[in-house]
């Protein structure tokens, strides 16, 4: 451990703004990578759901 | 080896009813080489420097330009899926058409270069390295092209989407070629140059008909 | 020894492998996590700082994860694909088209992180270095893959024509990295050559090896969660699918 402050690991020797920019880049996007996937997932179940009523109102109005 | 000769010359006749279609890719050749000394400045030593480079990303694209003849014309009005039902080798007529399509998109432009490299004050011997480069490089980017021409036969945004998939692979074709003659203007031994791209040209020659069957197979079925 | 075989097989079914790929996310999470705290941990508390590039060059510890996973996803995205084409399976190449994208943003987080890496050390945004323009034809490749998947409505067409590409990209990978790095030697000398890590300290290599691990259970735990999606839409006309959503 060579960190003597908690600004001194904020500051990174002056090179703040590249590792931390490096650092945070990966993690946005690999946050918003999982987070996009698991909305495509509900979005497709949501529509398969929406579908599957539609054709149950759909045999309902037929058998009226 | 009929059906090879067969589709060559049924190509050029073809192309030679259109002659525009053919001469289009000769003239954007010249145009897109006049562009970059009109972006850059008309500096001699600057241009001698950069016209290998500019010859050949302008020779890549003229041959970008043509690509999609290759295939879609036969495919409009079936001739294509003849000659898949057809029992000569797939693989041989699609050879004949690269080398149509050579012949008529990339030795134009292997012979008009020379004259160009004069534009930019390229002497003799370097204008004949160029010659030879675009030589062997040229049939390699038919061949290369052909894979994506048959992958993207009939497909939405076709050519834009033709050039996304074909310029990286010509990248290697591009760094040898423009490669070889700058290093002969610098005083350096092309042969390495001329070797590689010849040996890409060999691999090319035995792989791309094989790939470019394929991909006609998988757009036809 | 037969049997085995035909259990793989089995998997090869989009309605056998949707819940198994479901099963096995959770673990590849946390695989990741584990090995990305102990590599993080690493980088930042045991790794010492390097003589030359202060702390600058910590960077490492993302930029090379996500190099070699865009090189490694590649391949095996290539190989699913090729795999697909050859027996025909449809859940292959559904492998394929779901690792296309976190390849290409692992290709993307290796220009940033070496654009970000290079800009301190040479002075510039971007250095033609050999590594890096390979990375970006790299990422081409990549958008070239997805582009054409995209382009074509018939999806097992796509997957076929997305195979024979990526097949051809995995031959050309080597040509194309070995004709930049000749490229740049020719022209510029072995003076830029951005990617020269620190001399590694044991440290060094252990954090960075825990963090290409993390970044491949990642990716793996991404892919299998994107292809369920896959799986769902291309499989929707199903009896099997309309069952699963109840």
């Amino acid at each position: 451990m060579q960190w003597n402050s908690v600004g001194e690991f904020f500051a990174m020797g002056g090179y703040a703004l590249y590792v931390w920019g490096s650092f945070g880049a990966c993690a946005l996007l690999m946050i918003a990578e999982p987070f996009l996937a698991k909305r495509r997932l509900s979005q497709v179940r949501q529509s398969l759901i929406r579908e599957r009523l539609a054709d149950e109102l759909e045999s309902q109005q037929k058998s009226q | 080896m009929n059906a090879f000769f067969a589709t060559v010359r049924r190509d050029l006749l073809l192309a030679m009813r259109r002659k525009s279609e053919v001469l289009t890719a000769v003239f954007f050749f010249v145009i897109v080489t006049s562009l970059f000394p009109l972006g850059i400045g008309p500096e001699p030593v600057l241009l001698k420097k950069i016209a290998p480079g500019i010859l050949w990303v302008a020779a890549l694209l003229a041959t970008l330009l043509g690509l999609p003849r290759m295939f879609a014309t036969d495919h409009g009005d079936g001739t294509l899926e003849q000659m898949v039902l057809s029992p000569s080798p797939l693989g041989l007529l699609v050879a004949g058409k690269i080398l149509a399509h050579w012949l008529l998109c990339g030795l134009p432009l292997v012979l008009l270069a020379p004259v160009l490299g004069l534009q930019f004050d390229l002497d003799a011997s370097a204008l004949g390295i160029l010659t030879l480069a675009l030589l062997l490089g040229t049939p390699l980017l038919s061949l290369i092209g052909a894979i994506g021409a048959a992958l993207t036969l009939g497909v939405r945004g076709g050519g834009v989407l033709l050039a996304l998939l074909v310029l990286p692979l010509y990248i290697p074709a591009l760094i040898f070629g423009a490669g070889a003659v700058e290093a002969h203007i610098a005083g350096l031994d092309v042969g390495g140059h001329l070797s590689l791209l010849a040996a890409m040209l060999v691999l090319a020659a035995f792989f791309a008909p094989w790939a470019t069957t394929a991909a006609l197979r998988i757009a036809l079925e | 020894m037969r049997q085995s075989i035909i259990h793989w097989f089995k998997f090869a079914s989009p309605q056998s492998f949707y819940p198994l790929a479901g099963r096995m996310i959770p673990w590849f999470w946390a695989a990741a996590a584990i090995s990305g705290i102990a590599g993080l941990w690493i980088s930042f508390f045991v790794a010492p700082t390097d003589a030359q590039q202060g702390e600058g060059y910590r960077i490492i510890f993302v930029h090379v994860p996500a190099s070699w996973m865009s090189m490694f996803i590649y391949l095996v995205m290539a190989f699913w694909a090729g795999l697909g084409l050859a027996l025909n399976t449809r859940v292959s190449a559904m492998m394929a088209q779901s690792l296309a994208p976190t390849g290409a943003l692992m290709a993307a987080l290796s220009l940033l992180t070496g654009s970000l890496w290079g800009k301190p050390m040479w002075g510039a945004w971007w250095v033609w270095d050999a590594r890096l323009t390979s990375e970006l034809i790299l990422f081409f490749l990549y958008l070239g893959f997805m582009a054409l998947q995209a382009a074509i409505d018939d999806p097992r067409r796509a997957d076929k024509a997305g195979a024979i590409l990526a097949l051809v990209g995995v031959v050309n990978i080597p040509i194309i990295y070995f004709s930049v790095k000749w490229w740049n030697t020719l022209h510029q000398g072995s003076t830029i050559n951005l990617t020269k890590a620190p001399s590694m300290a044991q440290t060094m290599l252990w954090g960075m090896l825990l963090m290409a691990f993390a970044f491949w259970m990642y990716s793996i735990a991404v892919a299998l969660m994107r292809v369920r999606a896959i799986i769902l839409e291309r499989e929707r006309h199903t009896e099997w699918v309309k069952h699963a959503v109840e």
